[in-house]
C-alpha cells in the first residue's frame, strides 16, 4: 500500500515539478492576495496586525482552491483516470497519494506566505511548535478534503465553480480552528492553540476516512 | 392545461396540507394569545414557536438526506437518491428559516443580529452554506447515475454538520449566546411548552406534506429523462431505417 501511495504522490509531484504551475503561478498568486490584504487593511497597521491568522488561512484556503482544480485536470486530461483505476492501485492508496502531493505543495506556498506575514505584516512568532503543528496538521486536513471534493467534481461540466462553493464551507472548520491556533502561536490572542489543534485533527481525520472510503465509487463511476 | 396533466397533489396530501393551515392557525392563535410573556425576554420568546420548530426540521431533513445518501451507494435505489435530493431541498428552507428567526430574535435579547463567536450559529451557517453547495451540484447536470453518487458523498459530508450543530452549545459553552436545551430543563411555562409542540408537529407535517410533493416532482422528472432517452432512440433508429432504406433504393 505504501509503495503504491508513494507511486502516485511521486507522480503527481514529478508532473508538478516538470510544469512549474505551483512555483510560477499558485506561489505568485498567494504572495499577491497577502499583499492585497494589506492594501486593503494598512490604514490601521493594529487591525492587520489582529487578522494575520484569518487572513493567512484565508489565502491558504484559496491557494487549495487552486490546487485541487490543478490536480484534477491532471487526472481528467488524456482519460488519465482511465489509466489510473486500470493500473489495478487500490483506490484509497491513490487517494492518500494525491491528497500528500496535494499537501506538499500547499506546504511550499504556506512557507512562503509565513515569511510574507512575517515582512508584510510585522507578525512575531511566539511559540514556532505550534505554527509549524498547526500547518501541518491543518494542510492535511484541507489535502484530504480537496482531494475527495476534486474526484467529485471531476466530471461536473462546470466543475471550475462548483469546487468553490463545495470546498470553501466544506473547509470553514479549518480556517476557523487554523485561524485560532495561529492566534495563539503568533501571540495575538491569548487562546489554548493547542486545542483548536485538537479539533483540526479530528476534523482531518473524519475527512481523510471519508475520502478513502469514497474515492473508489467516484473514481469509477465519475 | 390538458386533461392528462400530471398532478403532483393526491388525497394523503390534500389532508396533509389542510392540517398544515389548520395548524399554523392554530399555533398564531395560541403563540399570540395564549402562550404567556417571558418574565426576562418579554414577547420576543414567541419567537421560540417558529424557530426550534425549524431548526428540529433541519435535524429530520438532514437524517432523511443522510439515510438517502447511504442507500444510494449501498444499493444504487434511485427511490432513495429522489428521497436523499427532495429532503435536502426542503433542509435548505428549514435553514434559511432558522438563521432568519435566530436573527430577528437575536435583537431584542443578546442586542444583536448575528454574533460570530457563537458556534451554533457559525456551524448552523456553515451547513446552509453546504446545502446550497450540495443543490448548486445537483443542478450542474450530467449523467444521473454520477451525479447521484457525487450528491449522494456531498450529502454525507453535510450531515456530519449536524450533530457538532446539535452539540456545540454542550461542547463550547463559554463561546455561545443559545441557551442549553430549554426543553428538558424544564423552566418552561405549560402552555409555552404545549404551544412549542402544536408548533413542532406542524413542522414535522409540513415536512412530510412538502417530501411527497418534491419527490413525486423528482420522480416525474426522472421518468421524464427515460422518455426523453427513449424518444431520442427511436428516432436515431428511425433515422438509420429511412437512410439504408434510401440506399437500397438507389
Amino acid at each position: 500500500m505504501f509503495a503504491d501511495i508513494w507511486l502516485v504522490t511521486n507522480k503527481d509531484l514529478r508532473i508538478e515539478w516538470r510544469s512549474r504551475v505551483t512555483l510560477s503561478q499558485v506561489a505568485p498568486f498567494a504572495l499577491t492576495v497577502l499583499v492585497l490584504f494589506g492594501f486593503a487593511l494598512d490604514a490601521n497597521p493594529e487591525v492587520l496586525t489582529a487578522a494575520t491568522s484569518g487572513l493567512f488561512w484565508l489565502t491558504v484556503l484559496f491557494v487549495a482552491v487552486v490546487a485541487v482544480q490543478r490536480s484534477t485536470a491532471i487526472e481528467t486530461a488524456d482519460g488519465a483516470r482511465r489509466a489510473l483505476l486500470l493500473a489495478g492501485i487500490e483506490p484509497s492508496s491513490v487517494f492518500v497519494g494525491k491528497a500528500l502531493a496535494i499537501a506538499v505543495q500547499i506546504l511550499g506556498v504556506e512557507v512562503l506566505m509565513v515569511g510574507g506575514v512575517l515582512l508584510f505584516y510585522d507578525a512575531t512568532v511566539e511559540s514556532l511548535p505550534l505554527l509549524l503543528a498547526t500547518c501541518a496538521v491543518a494542510t492535511l486536513a484541507i489535502a484530504a478534503s480537496g482531494t475527495l471534493l476534486g474526484a467529485l467534481v471531476a466530471g461536473v461540466r462546470a466543475r471550475e465553480t462548483v469546487l468553490p462553493i463545495l470546498l470553501l464551507p466544506l473547509l470553514a472548520p479549518v480556517l476557523i480552528a487554523a485561524s485560532r491556533a495561529f492566534d495563539d502561536a503568533l501571540g495575538v490572542l491569548a487562546v489554548d492553540g493547542w486545542a483548536w489543534l485538537g479539533l483540526l485533527a479530528g476534523f482531518g481525520i473524519v475527512n481523510a476516512l471519508l475520502g478513502m472510503l469514497a474515492y473508489g465509487p467516484l473514481l469509477e463511476e465519475t | 392545461m390538458s386533461a392528462d396533466a400530471v398532478n403532483t397533489g393526491s388525497r394523503t396530501t390534500r389532508l396533509l396540507g389542510a392540517a398544515v393551515l389548520i395548524g399554523v392557525l392554530a399555533l398564531i392563535l395560541l403563540g399570540f394569545f395564549g402562550a404567556p410573556e417571558d418574565d426576562e425576554q418579554r414577547d420576543a420568546v414567541r419567537m421560540i414557536f417558529v424557530h426550534l420548530p425549524s431548526a428540529f426540521g433541519i435535524y429530520a431533513a438532514m437524517a432523511t438526506t443522510a439515510v438517502g445518501s447511504v442507500m444510494w451507494l449501498w444499493k444504487r435505489s434511485r427511490w432513495w437518491d429522489i428521497v436523499a435530493h427532495s429532503s435536502a431541498e426542503i433542509g435548505v428552507i428549514f435553514c434559511g428559516l432558522t438563521l432568519f428567526t435566530g436573527s430577528v430574535w437575536g435583537r431584542p435579547t443578546w442586542n444583536t443580529y448575528w454574533d460570530w463567536g457563537d458556534v451554533r450559529l457559525v456551524t448552523t451557517l456553515i451547513l446552509f452554506l453546504m446545502l446550497v453547495g450540495y443543490l448548486a451540484l445537483r443542478s450542474a447536470g450530467g449523467d444521473e447515475n454520477a451525479m447521484a453518487t457525487r450528491a449522494a458523498v456531498v450529502g454525507l459530508l453535510a450531515a456530519v454538520n449536524v450533530p457538532i450543530i446539535n452539540r456545540s452549545v454542550e461542547w463550547w459553552s463559554n463561546r455561545t449566546l443559545h441557551q442549553k436545551s430549554s426543553l428538558t430543563d424544564g423552566n418552561l411555562e405549560d402552555l409555552t411548552l404545549f404551544t412549542l409542540f402544536v408548533g413542532i408537529v406542524v413542522w414535522a407535517l409540513f415536512f412530510v406534506w412538502a417530501m411527497i410533493h418534491r419527490f413525486r416532482i423528482g420522480w416525474l422528472e426522472h421518468q421524464l429523462r427515460d422518455i426523453d432517452l427513449e424518444t431520442a432512440l427511436i428516432q436515431r433508429r428511425a433515422e438509420a431505417a429511412t437512410e439504408s432504406s434510401g440506399e437500397e433504393s438507389r
